[in-house]
């Protein structure tokens, strides 16, 4: 529970004077993630940068230094019977909350609760030239400025450190209920987003292995009362399951080989390669084991309305990101050049280019 | 900053002509005179001329030249904007997207709408309502405020809380960029890879880009809606109430709070039954699955009464509940009743002040001797204060600005911000040096400097010259200084 903002700022001031390249590294759990680090760069490490600056259960609001613990961050919320609405991913116990953002990392709730993404309201930035930035609020509204917060989520900390995040969290769900039914792969895509679009209190679609699992939460009456009309049996370890997806530790994710991940239209047709897959987000997120041609998966992630990248595995000193056109490569060196004038952080972690 | 264009008037409507449809080219006073002013009537500019295009290679087209030439671009959708920021400068291009008027798919199990930006708020919830489905943000302007201002903006409405604002909403924009490059950020799914760029073209006022196409998420309409209405005898037992809600782990589909001088105007204008001797009014609507609404009704209710409510009425119809929200809805029409003039402001706070800021907000409304009225979009913190004022009246309207200048100061200083949903644009520029230190506005100067390296786009809104923060720092609370405002944006 400490602030080592200063320290931070001025190991920042020091690199630039000697023009010293860094990696910035929170818990270290998402190190697999984006391309290869820099090995010659040192680590800015934000493992100490630790504790709850505030939280108000009634605001619905709570500002955390960045390198949190998610762990910590959910047990204080539990206290007061809320939640990080967009279950947050964690890859061993080191996951931090600056991570998460950073990699703008969601779990199954994600198509019904948002993602982080969408749930931070503010930042503190440490930028390229040690100067400690305060964006957003810590209030639910707020269009004073640019959205600098958002446009973290994803960045991999290209653009600076992430050193406090005030995000917007959520009741617990009174009562949640799974129910599965086996389906094939073919007709599963239309009945999740048939499934999404009615009125009802889902919060979870998912299909792997020939099952469809769907999540109901929310008020207890609300849940039973669709279980009744919904078809498929009700599952005893149905959190369980849910809880294994999220933290991507279902039986589907385990081996060293490549695991790709398919960001498209919740109702584009399953791009047709051989291998295993799982199907989350009601169809926006699929995940693929499996080898094939980086550019013709890129040709059919961009037919199905979105983006593929290589999320663990694989070849890293490669690109691993989906293809950026020109004109917004462009704007995101010079969007970087804004943030980090001389290159320090993460120097093509996210792209070789940025 | 540009320097001046290196074209004159009559070269670029010339060339204008070459691709544009000549009617679409304005350059007489007469016909530019309704575009010199957006919603914020207070704040007008003639431009240099007026272009309508059509298509979005149009567009690209305009963008090129007017970069090439530095020529100021102030892109426009409905003009309903409450903060100026579609005001036009006087050296600059008006670029009117009214003729991108087109839904141009819906997709009904993907739950998705493609819109040209013209496309009104409305237009959108009313197309596929044949579907079950609506477009969430609903701003008060809903009926004609359009998506591509939407996007501008980040608009929310009243159901924001639950359902998001416009950058929750959205899944993709098309947008021609300040050199004329077309290009789309985000896409048809939840997210794209690396930083994110759609958020920041979210809310960024048409300081980035012009947007020319919008995917947007549709969701399906709620089974059943109903909204319980309390009376309060203060503020205070009505803002706890607000917070016991929340605390029961009940998130509202909308909690809108009003005080009693705007029950008293909107239960005038509306006849809606409101407790007219209450100092605090609170609606609450819940929405969803009918078991989950009535479960929730009943602890709302019996938390309202618990708190101290003087009245508790539910709705239970839906004539009844349109009657309860149209008191609401009509607040700024009913404040308009009984002023000549109202100026709308738009701070959010963390609700947990909220007694203060409206205490400190009645002592200011006695130092400058204007009255104010207060609705509050409860459920995220977003003040609207009405401050009530005649704009024939010699220095009224400067009183009013004061006024209105300390109350974002307020805002500031406990913890929140000078704008929730309207944007900066021309009217709030001064107080984002109260919001922000220098280096964070030079930081905002830098990012649009990666978007739009000659600053054609919008400029002088949004965020404001660094050499008059400190003036401006300075003066607050004390006076205002209009001309400092005409040389920022000049």
């Amino acid at each position: 529970m400490a602030d080592v903002s200063e320290g931070l700022r001025k190991q920042i001031l020091n690199a630039r004077k000697k023009d010293q390249k860094l990696n910035i590294v929170g818990g270290g759990s998402k190190n697999f993630m984006g391309r290869a680090a820099d090995r010659h760069a040192d680590t800015l490490s934000l493992a100490e940068h630790t504790g709850i600056v505030e939280y108000h259960p009634v605001e619905l609001i709570m500002t955390v230094r960045a390198g949190t613990r998610i762990t910590d961050i959910e047990a204080a919320l539990s206290e007061e019977g809320q939640c990080l609405h967009f279950e947050p991913p964690c890859f061993g116990d080191g996951s931090t909350l600056g991570g998460t953002l950073a990699c703008n990392l969601s779990g199954p709730a994600r198509p019904w609760s948002g993602s982080v993404r969408d749930q931070v309201l503010g930042i503190r930035l440490l930028n390229g030239k040690g100067e400690h930035l305060r964006f957003g609020g810590q209030v639910m509204k707020n269009v004073a400025g640019y959205d600098v917060s958002r446009l973290q989520a994803g960045a991999l900390g290209t653009l600076g450190a992430i050193t406090e995040i005030s995000l917007k969290v959520m009741p617990r769900p009174a009562a949640s209920m799974t129910l599965v039914q086996d389906m094939a792969m073919d007709d599963v895509i239309r009945y999740m987003n048939q499934r999404a679009g009615e009125s009802k209190p889902i919060t979870g679609a998912a299909w792997v292995d020939g099952k469809v699992y769907l999540r109901l939460s929310g008020a207890r009456s609300a849940v039973e009362a669709t279980a009744e009309k919904w078809s498929g049996e009700v599952m005893e370890q149905g959190e369980a399951f849910w809880q294994q997806l999220q933290h991507l530790q279902h039986d589907f994710f385990t081996g060293d080989g490549p695991l790709w991940r398919f960001s498209i239209g919740s109702t584009a047709a399953n791009p047709e390669l051989d291998g295993p897959w799982l199907i989350d987000w009601a169809g926006s997120q699929r995940w693929y084991r499996g080898q094939a041609d980086s550019a013709r998966m890129e040709s059919m992630a961009r037919s199905a309305g979105g983006q593929v990248s290589l999320f663990r595995g694989g070849d890293r000193t490669d690109e691993v990101m989906h293809y950026q056109p020109e004109a917004l490569q462009t704007i995101q060196k010079r969007l970087k050049e804004s943030f980090d004038p001389d290159g320090l952080f993460n120097p093509g972690r996210l792209y070789s280019w940025l | 900053m540009t320097t001046r264009p290196g074209i004159s008037k009559a070269e670029l409507a010339e060339k204008f002509r070459e691709f544009i449809d000549p009617d679409f080219v304005i350059t007489d006073n007469e016909t530019m005179k309704p575009y010199e002013c957006d919603g914020m009537s207070m704040y007008c500019e003639m431009p240099l001329l007026v272009v309508l295009p059509e298509t979005p290679a149009q567009v690209q087209r305009i963008m090129r030249l007017c970069n090439e030439h530095r020529v100021p671009v102030v892109a426009r959708g409905a003009g309903t904007g409450l903060s100026a920021g579609a005001m036009p400068h006087r050296e600059g291009v008006v670029l009117s997207l009214a003729k991108f008027n087109r839904i141009l798919e819906v997709d009904p199990l993907a739950r998705t709408a493609r819109l040209q930006p013209g496309v009104r708020n409305l237009a959108i919830s009313d197309e596929v309502a044949r579907h079950g489905l609506y477009y969430g943000p609903d701003p008060s302007s809903q009926i004609a405020c359009t998506i591509g201002g939407n996007v501008a903006e980040n608009s929310g409405g009243v159901h924001c809380l639950k359902y998001g604002l416009t950058v929750h909403n959205i899944l993709s924009v098309e947008m021609i960029t300040a050199e004329g490059d077309r290009v789309v950020v985000g896409n048809d799914a939840l997210d794209a890879c690396g930083m994110d760029l759609l958020a920041l073209m979210t809310g960024s006022e048409g300081l980035l880009g012009i947007v020319t196409e919008v995917k947007v998420k549709l969701l399906p309409k709620p089974e059943i809606a109903q909204v319980v209405m309390a009376g309060f005898d203060s503020v205070q037992k009505a803002g706890d109430a607000v917070g016991g809600i929340i605390s029961a782990g009940i998130i509202p589909g909308g909690l809108e709070m009003m005080d009693g001088y705007a029950i008293v105007a909107a239960d005038d204008f509306a006849q809606a039954g409101y407790p007219r001797e209450a100092k605090a009014l609170l609606l609450c609507e819940v929405d969803g699955t009918e078991e989950e609404v009535h479960e929730h009704i009943e602890q709302a209710e019996a938390l309202f009464r618990k708190l101290g409510a003087t009245s508790v009425r539910t709705s239970q119809s839906e004539e009844e509940r349109a009657l309860l929200w149209k008191g609401r809805k009509s607040a700024f029409p009913a404040v308009g009743r009984i002023s000549p003039d109202y100026y709308c402001m738009d701070g959010t706070i963390p609700r947990r002040h909220l007694a203060h800021v409206l205490l400190e907000m009645e002592k200011m409304s006695e130092k400058f001797g204007l009255r104010v009225a207060n609705v509050f979009h409860a459920g995220d913190g977003n003040l609207h204060p009405l401050i009530l004022f005649d704009a024939n009246v010699p220095g009224e309207f400067e009183r009013t600005e004061a006024f209105g200048g300390s109350i974002l100061n307020l805002c500031v200083e406990v913890g929140g911000c000078i704008t929730g949903e309207h944007g900066v644009g021309v009217e709030k520029i001064r107080q984002m040096a109260v919001q922000f230190s220098d280096q964070e506005l030079q930081q905002f100067h830098d990012l649009k400097a990666a978007f739009d390296p000659r600053g054609i786009l919008n400029p002088g809104k949004g965020v404001p010259a660094l050499r008059f923060c400190q003036e401006y720092r300075s003066l607050e609370y004390k006076q205002h200084n209009h001309d400092t405002v005409e040389v920022a944006h000049g």
